[in-house]
């Protein structure tokens, strides 16, 4: 079953000078059609200005089609008696942690969500508890926010989405700001959602060594969707993601030159294990 | 001509009752032209330590020299200080308030009281050094991408002609090509007009691919200080300290591991290809 539905969405930003007048009409998602199965880990790609964020903000209804539509959960969203609805089922994780964060204490600001829409108190505690075990947050519970690192903060940002029970999470390029102990535990957390909460994520990113993992890759251009498959599919095509201004993961680039290089080894190589195993069996040849 | 940093400590809140370590018996002599990297996880003093360096914060303990005179010193030109070690903030496009990017980049050498003129011309070179479209200087800086605005941030630092320029995570947030275009430019700015780079990163791939020297922070000290190719050799201890090493350096590590004879201390894909590559020959 598809949890979101796209169907030729168009949006616009409009710019305009001074007195109002229209100077300039961005088309940021240019028509764009695409399905996203229940409990898959997806990932977009695109260079900055590409129209990814674009696209995402209408998977919550914070923008809605200015053609076309999108279905989420079997909701129009552009039905604006059924925002809230949207909104609890796809929830959005942002690019800076301190933007996020609104409590004093951790547990108080993922309780934030569930309170605000009226959850039972018994089970706003019950939601907390277990939306905190699931990023790995629990014993920080009664912490101040200010004292967390970066990746600590974003996974408090998880679990404010989490408490919510969303079907589907929203990651906007969620571990731009982290080190790397930082991104590995957002990675993780997420990774962990999907598979044992079912919780199907969508992960726009920068960074290709994070895509590796999905279930499927969307690439975007212009405001379009140039590009969907599997990481190993997308990743084999070096020189049309460079062409993109986006790239493959160190790994993949390694194995790339050593083609050029003559060595014969496969397109779309992901992984250290891989490229290693590779190289062995070549050696031993 | 450098700058020397001679035992400094630094104390947040040091008259409150949570006193935090800042910085913690800091040591660092930065020669004139090198590329360095400072790594160092969240927390960790990177960019606490980088504003001593123009003289932002103050230690509470130590000196700090720029070029022999120490800047704690009574009557110490700090503002001058300042338009030589320029400081990019993390998100610099943030700070950009003009209604051109032509006036922006103005701004600063405005400040130091040149001439219009002056300013004008050192405004103008410096976006042409950060590579930015010459039709795009009268816009709006709001009209920019993320990696257009990005430079005339940097040329906002660059026109108060720096003779050591710190960047704090300059290419946060960029798409992958826009990475590689941002340190292109620093890297042509150490070569070509002989600065001295500090760049604060979160990416260990690109500090492999671009610096001389690495300085790793962990709880307000210095954790290490070398080469690229040292540096990564200490992986592991690098992960416990919630860092990383480039992807190279795994890769190598576990073919050596393996058998096969490469060497373990190369940390660009370039490198390593040919170091592979030249074990394959042999074969």
């Amino acid at each position: 079953m598809e949890i979101v539905k796209a169907k030729d969405v168009v949006f616009e930003y409009i710019r305009r000078d001074d007195e109002g007048e229209v100077v300039g009409i961005t088309t940021a998602v240019d028509h764009v059609s695409l399905g996203i199965e229940k409990g898959d880990f997806i990932a977009i790609l695109g260079h900055n200005g590409s129209g990814k964020s674009t696209l995402a903000k209408h998977f919550n209804a914070i923008l809605v089609p200015e053609e076309g539509s999108v279905i989420v959960d079997g909701i129009d969203t552009s039905d604006s008696d059924k925002i809230w609805d949207v909104r609890q089922s796809a929830g959005m994780v942002f690019q800076n942690p301190d933007n996020q964060i609104i409590g004093q204490v951790v547990e108080e600001d993922v309780g934030f969500g569930p309170e605000n829409i009226g959850v039972p108190t018994d089970e706003i505690w019950e939601r907390v508890e277990k939306s905190l075990k699931a990023v790995g947050m629990y014993e920080f519970r009664k912490n101040s926010p200010n004292r967390l690192s970066g990746g600590q903060k974003q996974r408090i940002s998880i679990a404010g989405v989490l408490a919510m029970k969303p079907k589907c999470i929203i990651l906007d390029e969620p571990t731009a700001m982290l080190d790397p102990k930082g991104r590995k535990e957002v990675l993780e957390a997420v990774h962990e959602l999907n598979k044992k909460e079912g919780v199907t994520v969508i992960l726009i990113t920068h960074y290709m060594e994070e895509v590796i993992d999905a279930d499927k890759v969307f690439v975007m251009d212009g405001g379009k969707v140039v590009m969907q498959g599997t990481p190993r599919q997308i990743f084999s095509l070096v020189e049309d993601l460079k062409s993109l201004r986006l790239d493959v993961p160190q790994v993949t680039l390694l194995a790339y030159e050593l083609k050029k290089k003559g060595l014969n080894l496969p397109d779309g190589i992901l992984t250290t294990d891989e490229l290693v195993e590779n190289l062995l069996a070549l050696k031993r040849n | 001509m450098s700058l020397i940093v001679d035992h400094i400590s630094y104390i947040y809140d040091k008259d409150s009752g949570l006193p935090t370590v800042g910085l913690d018996d800091v040591s660092l002599s930065i020669p004139d032209g090198q590329f360095i990297g400072v790594i160092g996880h969240t927390g960790s003093g990177k960019s606490t330590l980088m504003q001593h360096l123009n003289g932002l914060i103050k230690a509470t303990k130590g000196s700090i020299y720029y070029n022999g005179e120490d800047i704690y010193d009574k009557g110490y030109d700090l503002k001058k200080l300042r338009s030589k070690v320029g400081l990019v903030f993390q998100y610099p496009e943030h700070q950009l308030f003009a209604e051109t990017v032509f006036a922006d980049v103005c701004y600063g050498p405005g400040n130091l009281g040149l001439s219009k003129k002056d300013a004008e011309l050192r405004a103008y070179d410096a976006l042409r050094k950060v590579g930015f479209p010459e039709e795009l200087i009268f816009t709006s800086p709001f009209d920019l991408s993320g990696g257009q605005k990005r430079r005339a941030a940097i040329a906002g630092v660059l026109a108060m002609k720096p003779e050591i320029l710190i960047l704090d995570e300059p290419t946060a947030g960029l798409d992958p090509k826009g990475r590689d275009e941002i340190l292109g430019m620093i890297k042509e700015l150490q070569q070509k007009e002989k600065m001295t780079i500090l760049l604060v990163s979160h990416s260990m791939d690109d500090v492999a691919q671009y610096v001389d020297r690495i300085v790793v922070m962990n709880h307000g000290k210095v954790f290490l200080d070398n080469t690229p190719q040292v540096v990564f050799s200490h992986y592991k201890e690098l992960e416990e300290i919630g860092l990383s090493a480039p992807q190279v350096t795994y890769i190598m590590h576990a073919l050596s591991e393996n058998g096969l004879d490469v060497k373990c201390d190369v940390t660009t894909i370039q490198e390593a290809a040919e170091e592979i590559a030249a074990c394959f020959k042999n074969n």
